[in-house]
């Protein structure tokens, strides 16, 4: 334990102290949105979308994360627009996407000349090399979701649970939908160097699944998942370090078997109850 | 003015696939309006195109003054049960004030007299018990009167109700229709229905839709309003023993 404690005499143990907050933060309230609007598929897609914006940065020698911005959410507009209006299977055109920014990854990786730093970290994730400049990035997203969602909390709602009434209200459903979808787009791309691109989505939706166990209730269900999405990656973390694996594994790995164990345990709990209701 | 809304040579569709051809049909107050017809004959269409959802590829619904609100209609709708997902992690008391989104703007809180007309509206409708609880946990009849309640909470002057009967229990659907045969003292109502026979003795007047759509008032249900539109269709009456009677086929 002790060892444990001095670890935060190390920058950059701080470092990723902070960003496995900033994490669970921002993927805790935006994973929530995900998750209830039934949306996880379409954000794979954009997640291995903005593998492409990588690619390109490192091909043309700037900040891999800001071509997985521009990635990120032209593909997030894209799927929300295109999907709907064009005569087109959206699943389909999710999964072309999905494979379409994978593959140009790959490729303008392939003629980058010389070797590309880092891009294990991009694909994997590692919590202990995040930078001061993404913690601040990261930090700005968190701040701007926060107060985004309890200012316009109602309506996020309201244009979530059912689109259609919505509509017959004249609500803003479009403006909304491309806001909360670029949100999506933002968080992940943020949150990659963190788990990275593979693990990422597991980070919006293992603590959800934790958290709806408990609650049935969105805003709850927000708070629950910052929760579970915290202890998960300070223990995956832990574990990272004690047994010298990858963090952003040992971080889902971690939050799975969370998962495994409170599910188990509220399936006895449902037994016992049922049981006892019956004599 | 008594007419709310005037549907004008309404045609209405999805790309090449034109649904309704040339639609007339004039809503007034304290109308109690049945619509009935075939699957895919344009049922959902003119519910789509009278809610705003879907524009008109010809023709024009035009509204009474009385019945726009800011730049919204008093409408209340309430969707078919499948259209909602049950899943979401919403809580009865915000879905029924939800209803009243269309009068907010975009931030601002619910006021006291608004929580208060939402609780009135579920205390009548019985389910003020379980507002605290999540859509997810409650039953078909409960989650149709939480919308219902959605539908109602902005004071509509007309409700329109999309396939109310379908996933509900029996008792539940008779309490509805005593329900709407109340409101109906204060509104007028659109309802669309595959179920002839139980909602006969509630509504004022049919539409009959089969791409075209023929109106007719009186609320008896003859086999030439049935023909008019040639379709084979259920009439269910009830008796000491349920019973369904099929129409012959026209074929």
């Amino acid at each position: 334990m002790e060892n444990l404690i001095a670890l935060f005499n190390f920058g950059f143990f701080r470092n990723a102290f902070a960003a496995a907050f900033l994490a669970s933060l921002t993927c805790g309230i935006i994973g929530t949105y995900i998750v209830s609007r039934r949306i996880v598929f379409i954000s794979g897609g954009i997640t291995h979308a903005s593998f492409g914006g990588i690619g390109m940065g490192y091909y043309f020698g700037f900040n891999p994360i800001i071509g997985a911005i521009i990635f990120g959410i032209l593909s997030a507009l894209g799927i929300e627009f295109f999907t709907k209006r064009a005569d087109m299977r959206e699943d389909s055109a999710i999964a072309m996407l999905w494979a379409f920014g994978m593959a140009l990854g790959v490729i303008f990786i392939f003629l980058t000349p010389g070797y590309a730093p880092n891009l294990m970290s991009y694909l994997f994730g590692n919590i202990l090399t995040v930078s001061k400049e993404e913690l601040i990035y990261l930090f700005l997203l968190a701040v701007f979701i926060i107060g985004f969602f309890v200012i316009f909390y109602r309506m996020i709602i309201f244009v979530s649970f059912d689109e259609e009434f919505a509509l017959t209200n004249n609500a803003p459903v479009r403006l909304f939908n491309a806001l909360l979808i670029s949100l999506v787009a933002l968080t992940i791309v943020l949150n990659i160097r963190v788990v990275g691109i593979i693990l990422v989505m597991s980070l919006l939706t293992i603590p959800q699944a934790i958290a709806n166990l408990f609650t049935k209730r969105f805003d709850i269900m927000m708070l629950y998942s910052i929760l579970f999405g915290f202890i998960g990656s300070i223990t995956g973390l832990a574990f990272s370090y004690i047994y010298d694996i990858p963090s952003g594994a040992s971080i889902i790995f971690t939050l799975v078997v969370l998962y495994g164990m409170l599910k188990i345990l509220f399936v006895i709990l449902e037994k016992v109850r049922l049981q006892k209701a019956n004599g | 003015m008594d007419s709310l809304v005037e549907i004008r040579n309404l045609s209405a569709g999805y790309g090449q696939n034109i649904v309704l051809h040339e639609v007339n049909l004039t809503i007034k107050q304290f109308d109690f309006i049945g619509v009935i017809g075939p699957n895919g004959g344009g049922k959902t269409t003119l519910l789509k195109a009278l809610l705003g959802l879907l524009p008109p590829l010809s023709g024009e619904i035009v509204f009474d003054e009385s019945m726009t609100e800011g730049n919204s209609h008093r409408i209340g709708y309430l969707p078919q049960i499948n259209n909602i997902d049950r899943k979401f992690p919403v809580t009865v008391f915000d879905v029924v004030r939800s209803g009243l989104m269309s009068r907010k703007r975009l931030i601002g809180r619910y006021s006291s007299e608004e929580n208060d007309r939402a609780n009135d509206l579920m205390t009548e409708m019985g389910i003020s018990g379980i507002r605290s609880k999540a859509i997810g946990e409650l039953s078909g009849g409960q989650i149709q009167r939480a919308l219902l309640c959605r539908a109602l909470v902005n004071s509509p002057k007309l409700l329109v109700l999309d396939e109310p009967n379908t996933y509900v229990d029996n008792r539940f659907e008779r309490e509805l229709y005593e329900k709407l045969k109340i409101l109906n003292e204060k509104l007028a109502i659109l309802l669309v229905s595959h179920d002839l026979g139980t909602i006969s003795t509630y509504v004022k007047s049919y539409a009959c839709v089969n791409s075209s759509l023929h109106y007719h008032s009186g609320n008896k249900v003859t086999p030439e309003l049935l023909r008019s539109y040639e379709c084979p269709i259920q009439i269910i009456t009830h008796g000491e023993i349920p019973h369904t009677v099929l129409y012959n086929h026209k074929s």
